[in-house]
């Protein structure tokens, strides 16, 4: 054993593709579920998730703007990433959520195979949600989908890694941004996510991670005006009632808090609840022997 | 010389309006719990045409527990016995049809032009749209063997009364919910003529229930306990108001709401296609419509030649008697939008810009106001922001399509937009840039049962139509 003195992390936000501190200058103890120090976090406060939605808003013409087939490659860059990073994140979820190696082992693998299934996801998921419509007349009408926009997202509470991942890879396989806010007690996996993320091609502003106190920075987000959409993931039952009332106020999408296995292949709703449907008509004319008829 | 129309009134004699209704619960119909009453007038005249029972939390309670009880039966029907219930209906909707269409002209004050020619056989083609899904569900894109939610309650407006009501009712029965449906106060009578058809065709008891009343009584509705899902059609605040009511319920919610849609001219569109297009888009149902397209957004080098069109165009409208055939632009719904219009219109006035209206002289009975536009708007003014209901057309202009395309968005609604260009390329891009749920690209205010048709932004969100409206009624 060496005697050399370890070098720590300063776990940071990731917004807009940088690492800031909280602009309040806060941070809260993290610790195992020992109760071991394990970390400062940043205390985010309610203009750090305002600046957030900033960075979101600015990210939104350019990633929903991007090809699917562009987004698909962006998140795969993700898993692989996180596969040569697997060590780490298997030491911070088994510190996190308090679970044996092999355990925690088997949630950093789920979840790196999470972002390869909706990797594959973002050039297929439209052609199962549009349609082309055969409506009564002489009209091509064709209905597609695409990004919300900016949606928050608060991550589940037990799942620190896991359910961080499978909340925030549907909203961005479509073109959504997201302000996420990682687990309040555990929020080092998502913190050292946004690491993963600076790395993997995905641009600044797509993805923005902030920790803190869940009750102070949420209704931020839930009434901010320039947010579309909220992922109640990781709220309890009151307070997501709560969030869901003030969410009203500009019409949020929201996706309400359900039990959900974290380790079961998830289907498409996550995606679906972040999507809107554009139909567009224009008149076919005719070709008859005199002629087009428009 | 000058040319006149002579009058060609459709008869009134195909409807039989009774003297008063009650609400249709459980199969019946039924006096309202203290026997309380409103009227129903014909906004065209202000004739009373009947006096309808006004529902109360109390009677919305009976009604919602009719449509429990009828669900049990009506959700384990096969679907292709619940399809043959939508197929009757829609077949005998299309035998009345006549008589529905100078009903809901008379109690809404839309031309029968329009009633007869748009409403009614989009009201028929909606349930035979829906009746083929009944059965079909498995393979819809929802899973296998979806299931309905349960009892649905419906609050709709008075826009497109029976329209309305066959988006809500069709859809919802043809995946095996059983509907609570509050039509708006002031149009109640088409779907009281709808509970008849329900019993013409032997549609089981409960399964359709209509409780006539006001705002209270569809406050009720949705706050009902034993309500599994909540659509309403209406205004943006009242969306807003329904969204807060159901936070934290297990409740299924779909909003269609307002809208203050673009409708972009570039300058190669094909001009007296495109005037015939603005003129559909903002004076259609007198553009009570919330998809109405009530702001021309004109290419600045044609704009002088496109007005000119446009007001030309605007004083061959032929305004009056709704059950003319002749009439294109029909009464005001009731007073108070009336005001409402009147109001917003004034405003425009006040902050600068320019007012013009064809000569244009209004009946001295009922709800009217000429179509009117405004020029030298701007996108402060309330005429450009708010939506107005009434057939009142904001113009702006614009020198680019990124212009066009900002303007166009920058609204707090998001339902719907039109584009005129001959150019394919640049038809496509602006419509892939539109945040809006439903774009008309060199047409405008088309509607079929197999095109979903809703809002982004605070248009609300779910869709109705397609597909696509099945998801707003299964729990998926």
């Amino acid at each position: 054993m060496s005697d050399r003195l370890s070098v720590f992390k300063t776990y940071k936000l990731f917004v807009g593709g940088k690492f800031p501190r909280s602009e309040s200058g806060r941070v809260y103890e993290v610790t195992d579920s020992k109760g071991n120090w394990l970390a400062n976090a940043p205390q985010s406060s309610r203009k750090d998730a305002r600046d957030a939605v900033v960075a979101a808003r600015k990210a939104v013409g350019g990633w929903s703007g991007a090809t699917a087939y562009n987004r698909g490659q962006v998140l795969y860059r993700v898993a692989e990433m996180l596969e040569g990073r697997r060590d780490q994140f298997v030491a911070e979820v088994a510190d996190a959520e308090g679970l044996s190696k092999s355990k925690a082992a088997a949630q950093v693998d789920a979840a790196i195979d999470r972002w390869v299934w909706y990797a594959g996801w973002t050039d297929k998921i439209g052609q199962i949600t549009g349609s082309t419509n055969p409506v009564a007349g002489p009209f091509f009408n064709v209905s597609s989908t695409e990004p919300t926009g900016v949606v928050a997202v608060l991550a589940p509470q037990e799942s620190s890694f896991l359910g961080l991942v499978s909340v925030i890879a549907p909203a961005i396989a479509t073109g959504n941004t997201v302000v996420v806010v990682a687990s309040e007690k555990a929020p080092l996996p998502a913190l050292s996510l946004g690491e993963v993320l600076a790395t993997s091609d995905v641009p600044g502003g797509v993805v923005n991670v902030l920790s803190g106190r869940t009750a102070e920075i949420a209704p931020t987000l839930a009434s901010h005006q320039d947010v579309n959409a909220i992922d109640l993931a990781g709220a309890e039952a009151d307070f997501a009632k709560e969030l869901e009332i003030a969410a009203a106020d500009n019409l949020k999408r929201v996706l309400r808090p359900q039990g959900v296995d974290w380790a079961v292949t998830p289907g498409t709703e996550r995606m679906t609840a972040f999507l809107e449907t554009r139909t567009v008509w224009h008149p076919t004319g005719s070709l008859g022997a005199g002629g087009s008829s428009y | 010389m000058s040319f006149t129309y002579a009058p060609a009134p459709e008869s009134r004699s195909v409807v039989d309006i009774a003297p008063s209704y009650g609400l249709f619960i459980d199969g019946e119909f039924t006096e309202a719990t203290g026997g309380k009453v409103f009227k129903t007038v014909s906004p065209s005249s202000e004739e009373v045409l009947s006096e309808v029972a006004h529902g109360s939390a109390e009677d919305v309670d009976r009604a919602v527990k009719a449509a429990r009880k009828a669900f049990e039966k009506w959700s384990a029907l096969p679907g292709s016995e619940r399809a043959k219930y939508l197929f009757r209906i829609a077949r005998i909707i299309q035998e009345r049809s006549r008589e529905l269409a100078v009903l809901e002209t008379l109690d809404n004050g839309k031309p029968i032009k329009e009633t007869r020619d748009a409403d009614l056989p989009l009201v028929a083609a909606h349930f035979f749209y829906y009746a083929g899904w009944a059965d079909k569900l498995d393979h819809a894109g929802y899973g296998a063997n979806p299931r309905p939610l349960g009892v649905a309650g419906q609050v709709i407006p008075w826009n497109f009364p029976l329209l309305m009501l066959a988006w809500k009712i069709a859809p919802a029965l043809a995946t095996g919910n059983t509907v609570v449906l509050k039509p708006a106060e002031t149009t109640p009578l088409s779907a009281l003529f709808f509970a008849d058809i329900c019993r013409q065709a032997g549609l089981p008891k409960g399964v359709v229930n209509i409780v006539t009343g006001d705002g209270t009584t569809g406050a009720a509705l949705v706050a009902h306990e034993g309500v599994n899902k909540v659509a309403f059609t209406g205004s943006t605040a009242v969306g807003k108001a329904i969204a807060r009511t159901v936070a934290g319920s297990d409740k299924k919610l779909t909003l269609e709401l307002g809208g203050k849609g673009a409708n972009i001219v570039f300058d190669d569109a094909p001009i007296d296609q495109a005037v015939e297009g603005i003129v559909q888009g903002i004076f259609f149902n007198q553009g009570q419509v919330c998809c109405a397209g009530s702001r021309l957004l004109v290419q600045e080098s044609i704009q002088d030649e496109l007005l000119d069109s446009l007001k030309r165009r605007l004083s061959t409208l032929r305004l009056g008697d709704p059950l003319d055939k002749n009439t294109d632009i029909g009464a005001i719904n009731s007073a108070e939008q009336l005001a409402r219009i009147t109001e917003l219109a004034d405003s425009g006035e006040a902050e600068g810009a320019e007012r013009w209206a064809p000569a244009c002289e209004l009946p001295e009975a009922g709800y009217w106001f000429a179509p009117t536009l405004f020029t030298n708007v701007t996108q402060a003014h309330r005429i450009a922001r708010e939506e107005i209901f009434g057939p009142v057309l904001s113009v702006l202009s614009f020198r680019t399509p990124a212009e066009a395309v900002a303007k166009a968005n920058n609204s707090q609604y998001g339902l719907s937009a039109g584009i005129w260009t001959e150019k394919g390329s640049r038809m496509l891009a602006v419509a892939s840039k539109l945040r809006a749920g439903v774009v008309w690209a060199n047409t405008f205010n088309k509607f079929d049962p197999t095109s979903p048709f809703g809002g982004f932004k605070e248009s609300g969100f779910g869709r109705e139509g397609g597909r696509h409206g099945l998801e707003a009624y299964l729990d998926v």
